[in-house]
């Protein structure tokens, strides 16, 4: 029978990946690919008899069906509710009351706020663990997460890989986050493709100064190293000047042609939804990884619920 | 306490109170926010020469003893300033202030969609050796200029 691994995750939230140490992703990572082999049965029985509540206070179907199906999966109750126009949060409770009162009754509350800082402030007033499930414009750690996840089972590794990140990387908070984790492993080295105007911020290269990364402006200059790209979107909104935006937006845009010269064994990845930036024409190509990302989004949920399902932090 | 430069006296000493010496040039009205109530007398120097810093400015505040939390400010505006509070002409306690690592509810964050300017709690940063300030909650940071212009007064 399958064993679930031993480890040494050392959270009781999710909040942000800043809080990461290399251990507690290798402990996702682990717990995750167990739980894709676990016999469905064995699986709905990890969280019996256990309640998570699903506190979406800003909508965000995609992100709340991959948590409620790791959820039912492992055999817990759901609560919550799926947009605060229609619960009483609306009614003026605050944020800390809400959560406090919630906490009394989930063994974990899953939360997604338009309020940056909303997660950290709920992880200080709730006594059960916290998973962000993106607060703002700040973090959304269950992406990261699930990027790495992808990674490695495409790979087998993580270490030693070439990752390029090609968009908008100035306002991209999936990049920004995606670029500090890899930062925590071995011989990684990143390539930062973007117009000028959108250039990785200082703050995050200050971050990340322990590993190799270059930057470039057109993504053939490094397009042969490559083992992963990961294609963000430019927004129109970005540019001061939309004579600016039409002029670089083609350069981004990823399809077969501007794919030539790339490794064999390249894997493209994108977060989704995606509007123009990556052909459809890749969809049915060995390139493709954009799906299996997406759906790794709910091995990679049941594994940190698995992994809180028991902390209790007084 | 007798202030003296290489072109003589630019403040009166006072018998008793608190100094506030090497402010960087410009920062003195900030400090004067932070410390001023209306019956006190305080004396300020603006722009005076300095060896150590080229230019800087005074603060000297009688009969006035500073809270903990108004030193904790003035470290974030001038974090290489001195305090000496003066007692009979003497200087009875010398402060020599720092750059500190945490701070909270001292200044406001400069993200108007963060959580500590929406719900009532107090803020939080982490500033780091460049004196770049982190948020605890929604992690945008700010630079000293921009957070010594968000102080609470
Ligand atoms: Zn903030």
């Amino acid at each position: 029978m399958e064993e679930i691994p031993k480890t040494n995750f050392s959270l009781k939230d999710v909040v942000s990946i800043s809080d990461f140490k290399r251990e507690d992703i290798e402990a996702v990572l682990n717990v995750a690919e167990c739980m894709e082999k676990l016999p469905k049965e064995r699986k709905s029985s990890l969280l019996k008899g256990k309640i998570v509540a699903s506190l979406f206070f800003e909508p965000s179907t995609r992100t709340r069906l991959s948590f409620e199906t790791a959820i039912q999966n492992l055999g817990a109750g759901v609560i919550g509710f799926a947009d605060a126009k229609v619960s009483s949060v609306k009614k003026g409770e605050t944020l800390s009351d809400t959560i406090r009162v919630v906490s009394g009754y989930a063994d974990i509350i899953v939360m997604r706020h338009y309020i940056e800082g909303a997660a950290r402030l709920a992880s200080e007033v709730s006594s059960k663990p916290i998973i962000n499930a993106g607060d703002g414009a700040n973090q959304h750690p269950t992406q990261t997460l699930l990027d790495l996840y992808t990674i490695k089972k495409a790979f087998g590794k993580i270490d030693g890989l070439t990752i390029g990140l090609l968009g908008d990387l100035k306002y991209g908070r999936t990049v920004h986050s995606l670029a500090q984790a890899l930062s925590l492993f071995d011989k990684i080295k990143l390539a930062f493709i973007s117009p000028e105007e959108l250039k990785m911020p200082e703050h995050i290269k200050e971050h990340i100064k322990g590993i190799k990364y270059e930057e470039f402006t057109e993504l053939a200059a490094v397009l042969p190293e490559l083992d992963v790209l990961y294609v963000t979107r430019i927004q129109r909104e970005r540019f001061a000047d939309p004579a600016e935006y039409e002029k670089v937006r083609g350069k981004y845009i990823v399809n077969k042609e501007s794919l030539k010269g790339a490794k064999e064994c390249l894997k493209i990845m994108h977060p989704l939804p995606r509007v123009n930036e990556l052909s459809p024409e890749l969809d049915q190509t060995k390139y493709a990884l954009y799906f299996e990302q997406a759906r790794n989004g709910v091995p990679v949920r049941e594994a940190l619920l698995y992994l809180l399902k028991d902390v209790r932090k007084w | 306490m007798v202030k003296k430069t290489k072109d003589g006296l630019y403040i009166k000493p006072i018998k008793k109170g608190t100094t506030i010496d090497h402010l960087p040039a410009g920062t003195a009205f900030l400090v004067l926010k932070i410390i001023g109530t209306p019956e006190d007398t305080i004396t300020v120097a603006v722009r005076v020469p300095s060896r150590k810093l080229g230019i800087k400015d005074l603060v000297f505040a009688e009969n006035k003893l500073l809270s903990e939390e108004q030193i904790a400010k003035i470290a974030l505006i001038a974090p290489n300033a001195t305090i000496n509070i003066i007692e009979n002409n003497q200087v009875k306690q010398k402060i020599r202030l720092q750059q500190p690592s945490e701070v909270k509810g001292l200044i406001q964050c400069i993200n108007p969609n963060c959580i500590t300017n929406v719900e009532n709690i107090p803020s939080r940063f982490y500033i780091d050796k460049n004196g770049i300030a982190k948020c605890h909650y929604c992690e945008r940071t700010m630079t000293r200029e921009e957070y010594i212009a968000r102080i609470r007064v």
